[in-house]
């Protein structure tokens, strides 16, 4: 039998209960505690409302008047065929794959890893890795304060666990797949990443969320994230939801002294997205490069929720992401930047640029900057508007075609925050699916 | 080469230009001078073809081709490149990018194969020696944080690359320094043959004691009001625009 879960009848705590039973890890008293304790909250906090001032822009009524189930799993109705358009091409990769939130053994692709490198399945990790989940699952994602954080971490059963020992460089990108086939009734899943890196380590993740058809389902994701002294972690966020779906997602990193993030994100699918990232610099030194590219069209809402804290000294942030607007489409840019007492010499950069392509696309963007220490440097700009008309002209007075100028432009805008990605194979897959993008604008509009 | 005749254009409803003609043929120097507001850029960016510029009356024949009927790139690769005012910034796409892109477009509508990596390369090279291009400067995006000067040598550095039949410089010379200044001009100079023309328009006689024209136009209140040689440049210099203006205006009246 599967489990319902709706607003409706108390729909999310009977659910619970019935979850909780049989969920992986049920036998594990502190695993126990957690989600007991997440659903509470949840009950509490309810889901948010646009008179949160951190939901302002975004409605998730949808979401809340659904009722979902959770699937028991999909897996046997997907073959390894299916998941090659999501794969990258060129380089050896190790890779992680769910259905419906579950993990498949026989669709996953395992390499071989440095020593000590531990990469599973969440459900699996809970059994053979119980020190380390114990330390920091649910450390660190705030699940007494976001609804949809607490919602995650009462259902969550199944995800990638990520562990890097001291001193260790993983060539190969670690990429988890997670595909929905989710069926004629709305489903939920509640995905949940543990990334533990330790110090002087290197390492590229890839988390991707992909449909092989257009149903309605919610991915709620949550990742934790945790990135040791003098270590350097790229972290990818690529969302190609169906036309229908929600996707939630929250991305929490903890970094240490000297260590260095960069996380890009790419937007393109589903109809309401959030994108939250939340990385702390919690020891001295440290740098993060928050990138992130969003694409929408028809009535596609995408919202992006940026909290950067910095804790400690000499840390600096650059947060640079660029939209693409068409249709009826809306985006969202929430910049948060927190600059604690005694963060002195931060040097934070924020730049949000929008390009809309239709007359009837929106944006709202909204920095908030909130500075508690005396020496510090902050800066954030905005821009929306349209091609610009004098750089087109420019271009084509050179004597290159109204359609080559046009690509000229809007590639360089959307590359300007894909560039720096360092693994050239999903740099390769983002330019691709950015493309296609456009290609199928162009089909459209011609039609 | 170029026929300009009784050319009106206006810019949101406002009349700019009003009845301008100009004949240039291949091998001159013409410069353009007159006040602020004359007119002058008008017409540098209608033979461009900037769209939001409406010629309601009037032709423009370029190599007895009807050249209002040609888009801006098909202008281009008929010839004409303007070296524009206010060089536009593009980020995101590299100086060197732009150029082939543009060559090989050019190259194309004429039928030629388009230019080797490695023999652009060495075209680049040649050129950049000729207007203290650096290596950096061509990486770089186009025209983003470049120093005016640097905009303005990388316009006629462009302008070398491509090779065009008319060149139209609209105030190249505007805010450079006179080494600036000299760099530009040899730039010119260094393309002047009897298969080409220029149209310096310019606000100044200075870069005409570089650049030395065939022939001086005054432009006021969107006509052109007095042409002459090179003497005539030195007599604006002395006199200024005023005089000019108030023939104008007696003759109007």
């Amino acid at each position: 039998m599967s489990i319902t879960l709706s607003e409706k009848d108390n729909g999310y705590m009977e659910g619970f209960s019935r979850f909780e039973k049989t969920a992986p890890g049920s036998n594990l008293g502190w695993l126990k505690s957690i989600r007991k304790h997440a659903i509470t909250k949840f009950s509490e906090l309810g889901f948010p409302t646009p008179r949160d001032e951190d939901w302002r822009f975004t409605n998730v009524a949808p979401i809340a008047r659904s009722s979902f189930h959770i699937p028991l799993n999909g897996i046997g109705q997907v073959s390894a065929a299916d998941l090659t358009p999501f794969q990258f091409e060129g380089q050896q990769i190790c890779e992680l794959v769910f259905i419906n939130g579950h993990y498949s053994a026989e669709l996953s692709t395992h390499c071989t890893l440095p020593e000590g490198v531990i990469v599973l399945n969440l459900a699996e990790a809970i059994n053979s890795q119980e020190d380390i989940l114990k330390e920091n699952l649910a450390k660190y994602a705030d699940f007494e304060n976001e609804a949809f954080t607490a919602l995650n971490t009462a259902f969550m059963e199944d995800g990638g666990f990520i562990y890097i020992p001291k001193g260790t460089v993983v060539e190969e990108p670690i990429h988890l797949l997670y595909i929905s086939t989710a069926g004629d009734k709305p489903s939920i899943t509640n995905p949940r990443n543990l990334i533990i890196v330790e110090d002087n380590c290197e390492a590229n993740i890839i988390e991707q969320y992909v449909s092989l058809d257009e149903n309605i389902y919610l991915s709620n994701v949550v990742t934790e994230m945790v990135v040791g002294e003098n270590s350097s972690v790229g972290h990818y966020l690529i969302e190609l939801e169906s036309k229908k779906a929600f996707n939630i997602s929250t991305l929490r990193v903890q970094q240490a002294r000297s260590s260095n993030m960069r996380s890009y994100s790419v937007l393109l699918g589903g109809s309401l997205v959030r994108n939250n990232i939340h990385p702390v610099l919690a020891g001295e030194g440290c740098n993060s490069l928050i990138n992130g590219l969003y694409m929408s069209t028809h009535r596609q809402h995408m919202d992006n929720y940026m909290k950067i804290e910095h804790v400690s000294p000499h840390c600096d942030s650059r947060q640079l992401y660029n939209g693409v607007l068409d249709g009826r489409s809306r985006g969202v840019f929430h910049g948060r930047i927190i600059v604690h007492e005694g963060a002195q010499k931060t040097d934070a950069k924020q730049t949000n640029r929008n390009l809309l392509l239709s007359d009837y696309a929106q944006v709202d963007t909204k920095p908030q900057l909130e500075i508690y220490a005396d020496d510090v440097k902050c800066t954030h700009g905005a821009t929306i508007g349209q091609i610009d008309e004098n750089a087109l002209f420019y271009l084509r007075s050179r004597g290159i075609s109204k359609e080559a100028s046009r690509d000229i432009i809007l590639n360089a805008f959307t590359n300007e925050t894909l560039e720096s990605m360092t693994v050239d194979s999903v740099k390769k897959y983002c330019t691709n699916l950015v493309a296609d993008w456009f290609r199928q604008r162009e089909q459209t509009l011609k039609s | 080469m170029l026929e300009i005749k009784n050319l009106h254009v206006s810019v949101e409803d406002q009349e700019i230009l009003k009845g301008l003609n100009l004949t240039v043929n291949a091998g001159e120097v013409h410069s353009i001078m007159g006040p602020n507001g004359s007119g002058k850029s008008t017409l540098a960016l209608v033979l461009a073809g900037r769209e939001s510029y409406k010629v309601t009356k009037g032709e423009i024949i370029f190599e007895g081709k009807d050249l209002l009927e040609l888009s801006p790139e098909d202008r281009a690769r008929e010839g004409i490149f303007l070296a524009f005012q206010y060089p536009v910034e593009i980020p995101g796409v590299a100086n060197t990018y732009l150029l082939r892109e543009a060559l090989n477009s050019i190259r194309k509508y004429r039928g030629e194969e388009p230019l080797k990596h490695v023999e652009f390369g060495r075209l680049a090279k040649e050129k950049m020696k000729v207007m203290g291009i650096s290596d950096n400067l061509l990486k770089r995006a186009v025209n983003e944080g470049f120093s005016g000067g640097e905009k303005k040598r990388n316009e006629i550095f462009q302008m070398q690359i491509l090779q065009p039949k008319l060149a139209i410089m609209d105030e190249t010379d505007s805010g450079l320094d006179i080494d600036a200044l000299k760099i530009v001009a040899n730039g010119v100079n260094a393309l002047r043959s009897p298969e080409r023309a220029f149209i310096v328009i310019t606000h100044y006689q200075r870069i005409l004691d570089y650049i030395v024209p065939d022939f001086v136009h005054v432009l006021v209140d969107g006509k052109i009001v007095k042409s002459g040689g090179k003497e005539l440049a030195l007599e604006l210099e002395d006199k200024g625009y005023g005089w000019l203006e108030e023939e104008k205006i007696a003759a109007n009246n």
